[in-house]
C-alpha cells in the first residue's frame, strides 16, 4: 500500500530555517569566545609556536588575532611543562623581541637558548619569546599579566620610548580589542588611563552574534590550521629578500608626538605596574639606531629627535634607580649597519650582541638574588 | 563563480524556474546566461578585455549556429527573436559605460561606435562564411580547428604571453607587464568542447535541428559556465524543451544540492586549499609525513572543490528544470584506475571518448602490423595527454596525461592477468582485494597530483623524493 507522504512546505522550511539561523546568531552573544581560545591543536598536535602568531601573511602561514588566550595556548611556553632545573625567562617586548625579518633561532629568545647557560644553582635558563608587534607599555602589561600563570622565574622587559607615551597606550589594535581587560588592568594596578577611553573597542549587541564575531571564529580555525603548515615549514614570517632599509638620512624635526617635554607625558605607572610583580624583572632599554646621515645632529633616527631620547635616558635611569629595578640601559649597543627596516630591529648578529648583555643581565639579577 | 554570484543565480533561477513556461523560460534562460557571460568574466588587464572576451564568445556561438544550422533556418520567428535578444544583451552591456559605474561588467565597457564595428565586422563574417560552409564539408573542420587553435593559444602560457604581448601592442600599451594570465576566458575550455562537440555531430548527421535560443543557452548555461558539466546538446534541449512544473519536490532536491556543493566547495576545499600541496610547499616542506599530508589534502581539496561546484551547478539548472549529468561518482571510493575514470569528471572523459579515443583506436586499429598491447598502449597513452593538455599546455600536465596513461595501460595488463590468473577466492579474500585496490588507485591518483598541482616537473620531482624520504 502507498504511504501517504506529507507535502513539503518549502516556505516553512525557509522560515524554520531562517529562525534557526536567528536563534543561533544571537545566541552566540552570551557565548564568551575568549576562553575557546585555550582549546587549541597547538602543543597537542602540533608544537607550539616559538612566538606570538602576528601578521596577515597567507605566504608566512600567520595571523594576527585579538583572543590573547588562543595567542598564549599555540605559544611553546603553554606545552612545556616547567622541570626543577629549568630557570624559565620570559622576553616581554615589541617587535624587536618578536624578531621582524629573524627567524626563531635568531630572535633574541633563540639566541639565548642557544647559549645553553645556566643560572641561579645551575638551573638552565630557557627564555620564551613573548614580543608582540605594535609598540605600547600597556600592551606588554597585559601580556605580561597574562604570563604569570606560566610560573616564570625571571621577565626580561625590553622596552623604547616609543612605548610610553600616554597618548599611544591604546593604538596597539591587541589593547584595542581587549578592552575588559585593559580596563581590569587599569583598575588593578590603578593606571591613570581611562578606562572609557574611544579608542577602546566597545562591540555593540550586533558585533556580538554570530554574524558579527565571524571573523574572530575564522581566525580562531585559521590559526589552528596554520599550525599544520607551521609544523610542516617551520615559517611564522615572510622572508623578503629584498626591504627598505632603516631610514638614515632624517628629517629636521624636533617634535615628538607633540610634546614639549616628555615629564608628565610617560606612561611611567604601567612600567611601574609590570616591575611589581614580584617576579625577578630586568628592565632593558633595548638598542637604537644612532644614525650619521642628514640631520643626525637633530634626530638619532626616524623615531626620536635626541632631546627626546636623551630625556628619556635620563628619566627612565633615575626611575630604576628610585625604584630599584635591575635595569640595562643598551641604547648604543648596536652599530649603526646592525638595524634592518626599522630604527628598533636588529639583525642577526645585531641580536647576538644583545643576546650576550642580557644574558650577562640575567645572570647578575640572579647573583643579586 | 563566488558566493555573490551564486545566490544571484539561485534566485533567478528560482524566479525563471517559478514565472515561466514554455518559450519564455529559454528566453529568460538565454538573457540570464549572456549576462552571466560578462557578470562572471574575470576582470583581465587589457582595456575592456572583459567585455570583448564575452562578446567574442557570442560571436563564435552565433558563427557556428549559423554554420551548423540548416540554410534559412534564421528566419524562423524563434531563431529571429533568438537573434534580438542576443544583440540587445550586448548592446545593453555596452550601453552601460554611460551609467556611473559598470552595472554587469567589471570595467567600463568600450565606446558603442566599436562595438557596433565589431558587429558589422562579425556579421559579414558570418554572411561571407556562410556560402563556403554550406558548400564545403571542410569548413566545419576548420572552424573546429580554428577553436581548438583558440585553446590552445589560452592553454599555453608561452603562447598566452605572446598573445597578450600584441594584444598590448595593438592598443598601444606597455608590453613589460604583459603576462601570461592577461587573457583569461571565461569558460572557454567547457564552451569550445561544447562547440566541437555540436561541430562534429553536425558533420556525423547526429545533430538533431537546435533553435539559436536553444543551442545559445546550451552553449553559456550560467550554471554550468566555469566548471561544467560538459552536457551534450540534443540530451540538453530536450529537457528544455519539456514543460517544467516546479514542485515543491524539485526545489527541495536542488536547494539540497545546492547546499551540498556550498559545503563542499566553500567550507571544505577552501578550509583544505590553506593546507594542500602547492609549489611553496613543495619547497618549505621539511618531512615526508607532512608532505603526504599536503598531498592528501590537495586530492582531497581538488575533489571536493569541483565536485561542490558541480552539485552548485546540477542544484541551480534543476530550479529551471534541466537535469545536468553528473560529473563525480564517489571516485575516490573506486577499485581501479579505469573505474576511477569513469567516474571523475565523467563529462569530459566521455566527450574524450566519443571524439577522441574511440575515433583514434579505430583508425590506430588499422595499423594491423602493430600488437595490439602497443595499440592500447598509444591510446591510453594519447587520450590521457589530451586531457592534461586540455587543463594546460605545460610539460607538468603532459607529465600527469602520461602517468595516467601509463596507469590505465598497466591497470588493464594487470587486469586481463588477474582474469586468467587469479582465482575469484572467497567473498573475504574479495573484499580484501577490493579494499586494497581503493588504497591502491587512491595513492596512484594522488602521486599524480604532484605533477597537476605544482608548476614545474622539478618541483614535482622534489616533492617525489621527499614523499619517498629521499632528499
Amino acid at each position: 500500500m502507498e504511504q501517504n507522504k506529507s507535502p513539503i512546505n518549502p516556505f516553512r522550511v525557509l522560515l524554520k530555517a531562517g529562525f534557526l539561523l536567528l536563534l543561533f546568531n544571537f545566541a552566540f552573544v552570551f557565548v564568551n569566545l575568549e576562553p575557546l581560545g585555550k582549546l587549541s591543536l597547538y602543543n597537542r598536535l602540533f608544537p607550539g609556536r616559538e612566538r606570538f602568531p602576528f601578521g596577515e601573511t597567507g605566504d608566512a602561514y600567520n595571523l594576527s588575532l585579538f583572543n590573547l588566550d588562543a595567542m598564549f595556548a599555540s605559544h611553546v611556553l603553554a606545552g612545556t611543562e616547567k622541570t626543577p632545573d629549568e630557570y624559565r625567562v620570559l622576553l616581554i617586548g615589541d617587535s624587536s623581541v618578536w624578531g621582524t625579518l629573524l627567524t626563531p633561532e635568531q630572535t633574541l629568545a633563540g639566541q639565548l637558548n642557544a647559549k645553553r647557560f645556566s643560572v641561579c644553582g645551575r638551573r638552565m635558563v630557557r627564555a620564551y619569546n613573548l614580543g608582540y608587534p605594535t609598540i605600547s607599555l600597556t600592551k606588554e602589561l597585559m601580556i605580561l599579566d597574562r604570563a604569570l600563570e606560566y610560573q616564570p622565574d625571571m621577565i626580561v622587559w625590553l622596552t623604547t620610548l616609543e612605548s610610553f607615551p600616554l597618548d599611544k597606550q591604546f593604538e596597539s589594535p591587541l589593547v584595542a580589542n581587549n578592552a575588559e581587560r585593559v580596563r581590569q588592568l587599569i583598575t588593578e594596578y590603578q593606571l591613570p588611563l581611562n578606562p572609557n577611553d574611544p579608542a577602546l573597542v566597545e562591540p555593540s549587541t550586533w558585533d556580538q552574534t554570530f554574524v558579527g564575531r565571524r571573523r574572530a571564529v575564522a581566525d580562531l580555525v585559521r590559526l589552528q590550521i596554520y599550525g599544520a603548515l607551521w609544523t610542516s615549514t617551520g615559517i611564522d614570517q615572510y622572508y623578503p629578500t629584498d626591504y627598505a632599509r632603516a631610514q638614515i638620512d632624517l628629517e629636521a624635526s624636533k617634535d615628538f608626538h607633540g610634546l614639549k617635554t616628555l615629564q608628565g607625558n610617560l606612561a611611567l605607572e604601567v612600567l611601574e605596574a609590570g616591575m611589581s610583580t614580584g617576579i625577578p624583572t630586568l628592565l632593558v632599554n633595548e638598542p637604537i639606531l644612532i644614525s650619521n646621515g642628514q640631520n643626525s645632529d637633530i634626530r638619532y633616527n626616524f623615531f626620536y629627535p635626541r632631546w627626546a631620547y636623551d630625556e628619556y635616558r635620563r628619566l627612565l635611569a633615575e626611575y630604576a634607580s628610585q625604584k630599584g629595578w635591575n635595569y640595562l640601559d643598551l641604547w648604543n649597543l648596536a652599530p649603526m649597519n646592525e638595524f634592518t627596516n626599522s630604527g628598533v630591529h636588529l639583525t642577526p648578529y645585531g641580536e647576538s650582541l644583545l643576546a650576550a648583555e642580557v644574558a650577562r643581565g640575567i645572570q647578575s639579577v640572579c647573583r643579586a638574588k | 563563480m563566488g558566493l555573490t554570484q551564486i545566490a544571484a543565480s539561485i534566485l533567478t533561477s528560482i524566479l525563471v524556474g517559478a514565472l515561466t513556461r514554455g518559450a519564455q523560460r529559454t528566453y529568460s534562460l538565454l538573457v540570464l546566461s549572456l549576462l552571466a557571460l560578462y557578470w562572471f568574466q574575470p576582470v583581465v588587464p587589457l582595456r575592456s578585455f572583459d567585455f570583448w572576451i564575452p562578446t567574442l564568445t557570442i560571436a563564435l556561438l552565433l558563427w557556428i549556429w549559423f554554420v551548423a544550422s540548416q540554410p534559412g533556418a534564421w528566419k524562423t520567428k524563434q531563431n529571429i527573436t533568438g537573434l534580438l535578444i542576443i544583440i540587445g544583451v550586448v548592446v545593453a552591456v555596452d550601453l552601460t559605460r554611460y551609467l556611473p559605474e559598470p552595472a554587469v561588467t567589471s570595467s567600463m565597457p568600450p565606446r558603442f561606435i566599436l562595438l557596433a564595428a565589431f558587429l558589422l565586422m562579425a556579421a559579414g563574417a558570418i554572411v561571407i562564411s556562410l556560402p563556403f560552409s554550406r558548400r564545403f564539408a571542410w569548413m566545419l573542420s576548420l572552424v573546429t580547428i580554428l577553436l581548438i587553435s583558440i585553446l590552445i593559444v589560452l592553454k599555453s602560457p608561452a603562447l598566452s604571453l605572446q598573445a597578450s604581448i600584441f594584444f598590448r601592442t595593438l592598443m598601444d600599451r606597455p608590453t613589460e607587464t604583459a603576462s601570461a594570465l592577461d587573457l583569461r576566458w571565461l569558460g572557454i575550455s567547457y564552451i569550445a568542447f561544447r562547440l566541437i562537440h555540436v561541430l562534429r555531430d553536425k558533420q556525423t548527421g547526429r545533430l538533431p535541428e537546435l533553435s539559436l535560443p536553444e543551442f545559445a543557452v546550451y552553449v553559456a548555461f550560467f550554471p554550468a559556465l566555469s566548471a561544467g558539466p560538459i552536457d551534450r546538446a540534443e540530451r540538453f534541449v530536450k529537457d528544455l524543451q519539456q514543460e517544467f512544473v516546479p514542485t515543491t519536490e524539485e526545489f527541495l532536491v536542488a536547494g539540497q544540492r545546492i547546499a551540498l556543493g556550498l559545503f563542499k566547495k566553500f567550507v571544505v576545499a577552501d578550509t583544505l586549499a590553506l593546507v594542500a600541496l602547492n609549489d611553496a610547499l613543495a619547497v618549505q616542506g621539511n618531512s615526508t609525513g607532512w608532505m603526504w599530508f599536503h598531498l592528501y589534502a590537495y586530492a582531497f581539496q581538488i575533489y571536493f572543490d569541483f565536485s561542490g561546484y558541480t552539485d552548485i551547478a546540477i542544484g541551480l539548472a534543476r530550479l529551471v528544470g534541466v537535469k545536468l549529468p553528473e560529473n563525480f561518482l564517489a571516485p575516490y571510493a573506486k577499485p581501479n584506475l579505469t573505474q576511477f575514470w569513469n567516474t571523475w569528471h565523467m563529462t569530459l572523459t566521455q566527450w574524450i571518448r566519443a571524439y577522441f579515443f574511440n575515433p583514434f583506436n579505430r583508425w590506430i586499429r588499422g595499423y594491423k602490423f602493430l600488437p595490439a598491447w602497443i595499440m592500447l598502449l598509444i591510446g591510453q597513452l594519447a587520450t590521457m595527454l589530451l586531457i592534461g593538455l586540455w587543463h594546460g599546455i605545460t610539460w607538468n600536465f603532459v607529465l600527469w596525461g602520461a602517468w595516467h596513461g601509463l596507469g590505465l595501460f598497466l591497470q588493464n595488463r594487470w587486469s586481463d592477468f588477474a582474469k586468467m590468473k587469479i582465482s575469484p577466492g572467497n567473498p573475504r579474500a574479495q573484499n580484501a582485494l577490493k579494499i586494497g585496490g581503493v588504497l591502491l588507485t587512491f595513492h596512484f591518483v594522488a602521486l599524480g597530483w604532484v605533477f597537476f598541482a605544482l608548476g614545474k616537473p622539478d618541483l614535482s620531482l622534489r616533492v617525489f623524493l621527499k614523499l619517498f624520504g629521499v632528499g
